[in-house]
């Protein structure tokens, strides 16, 4: 049978999925991009440390996270924890998951700027009475920020369209939204598209806001 | 401590680099308000012996001692020691390595804001005089990359001062430079060393050293070959390979 699109549907679905990225999608990529990414940091330090154990705990947690698929590090959290009495809900769920995908990939992304930061910097923080920790800090990793936005933009924008992943885990969100209005009504064309042009438009934002956050940290650099 | 006791004492100070012997035992003597230059050709562990000075390099063994902070390194150094002996000096560096994403007032500011928790505007005061002696109080507002390198080098060593350091290492301030940038440079040196600073600094520029320094000292494969008064190491020097080393410098082709 075909339909077509029904545009009457999409001006009606046009809210509720709305709610759906407000409340389900943009909480869950915040939230996973901000734990993330602080655990990436601890990683990529973990991973450039002189001690020999804590930089192999490093490698192997990449090497795991990164050769294993998303949706079953999903499933494993949400529906495999159990037989070990660990019973999480949803929300829970998918940011543990979410967080623990995100740090491994944007943890090689804060490793290479870190690295990209010239020695002399480290030293020149460490003439002046630095720690290392404080030089870190105050040196390093605002000149790695630099280097890290353009790719960690991408894991940004990646993580966006993967959220979709936790409607698997019963996670209400802009996809799932989608397919419970569109499972009574047949019109999945209709409905999966709006939800597409969603994700693109906060894509879009996105880019925008990488090109805004490149200029910023760029000032201090010769053109 | 008499008066007569050097501000910086350094006996026995080995450094290598796996097979390579960089140092092998280097004795100074550096009096308060003095300034003594190393010198001697590329490898002669001029650099680092003093980045020893400061824990950039970690000797293997032989004692540092500047005012009243001692280092001995043949035994384990902890980390408040070495930490404690860092703080008496600031550091000049070849290729200034100022902070990029800093404006100039900042980078001067860092250190006594940051580490040394000194009041904010009590540091802006001080810096602000620092960078007018070092003749960059109009610069204060811009990022490094807005200056020329004899500018940068210049906030260097601003930075450097603004740690109140009891003795300013400068390692080849100058060696990175454009010719014609190097002698404003080499004058805000020769200013400071008129103000009493003290100073050790690693360089090429003879007409420096004989201008400004009370000692020079020429190192060749890790040790003290021979020092002295400019006038008698660089004037009349005693030793074959100085006087070899003093020829290329003069006569390079």
């Amino acid at each position: 049978m075909e339909q077509g699109v029904d545009w009457a549907l999409v001006r009606e679905s046009l809210g509720p999925l709305l709610r759906g990225l407000v409340e389900g999608t943009i909480p869950l990529t915040a939230v996973t991009f901000v734990l993330g990414l602080a655990l990436a940091v601890v990683v990529a330090l973990m991973r450039l440390s002189g001690v020999r154990v804590v930089s192999a705990v490093a490698r192997a947690y990449v090497s795991v996270v990164r050769g294993t698929p998303l949706l079953v590090q999903l499933f494993i959290v949400f529906y495999g924890l159990p037989s070990f009495g660990v019973t999480l809900d949803p929300w829970p769920a998918a940011v543990i998951a979410f967080s623990v995908n995100v740090a491994a990939y944007a943890s090689e992304v804060v490793r290479a700027a870190i690295l990209a930061v010239p020695r002399g910097q480290w030293e020149a923080a460490a003439t002046i009475g630095m720690s290392r920790t404080t030089a870190l800090r105050r040196v390093v990793l605002p000149q790695a920020a630099r280097v890290a936005v353009p790719p960690l933009s991408n894991t940004l924008i990646s993580l966006v369209k993967d959220t979709s992943l936790a409607s698997t885990v019963l996670y209400t969100e802009l996809f799932r939204e989608a397919q419970q209005i569109a499972a009574p009504t047949f019109q999945f064309f209709t409905l999966y598209t709006v939800a597409a042009v969603y994700y693109w438009v906060v894509c879009l934002v996105l880019s925008f806001a990488q090109t805004r956050a490149e200029a910023r940290l760029g000032r201090y650099v010769a053109a | 401590m008499s008066e007569h006791t050097p501000l910086l004492s350094v006996r026995g100070l080995t450094k290598s680099f796996g097979d390579l012997h960089v140092l092998r035992g280097i004795d100074l003597d550096v009096p308060t308000g003095s300034v003594t230059v190393l010198c001697g050709p590329s490898g002669s562990g001029k650099t680092t012996a003093l980045r020893c000075l400061n824990t950039l390099e970690v000797p293997e063994a032989g004692t540092v001692r500047i005012g009243d902070v001692a280092v001995d390194f043949s035994g384990r150094v902890d980390k408040r020691t070495a930490t404690a002996l860092r703080a008496q000096s600031g550091m000049v560096f070849q290729s200034h390595h100022l902070f990029p994403h800093m404006s100039v007032l900042q980078n001067v500011m860092e250190g006594p804001v940051v580490v040394q928790r000194r009041p904010r505007e009590e540091v802006r005061a001080d810096a602000l005089e620092l960078l007018d002696r070092v003749g960059l109080a109009s610069k204060a507002e811009q990022f490094p990359f807005q200056l020329s390198g004899g500018q940068q080098q210049r906030v260097g060593i601003a930075r450097a001062l603004a740690i109140r350091p009891r003795i300013v290492l400068f390692d080849e301030p100058t060696s990175a430079l454009d010719p014609e940038l190097v002698g404003e440079v080499l004058q805000v040196m020769k200013d400071l060393a008129g103000d009493g600073w003290t100073m050790v600094v690693v360089t090429h520029e003879m007409r420096f050293a004989q201008q400004v320094a009370d000692e020079v000292v020429f190192m060749d494969g890790g040790v003290v070959v021979e020092r002295g008064a400019p006038a008698q190491v660089l004037g009349a020097p005693r030793e074959e390979r100085t006087q070899r080393f003093l020829r290329r410098l003069l006569d390079p082709i």
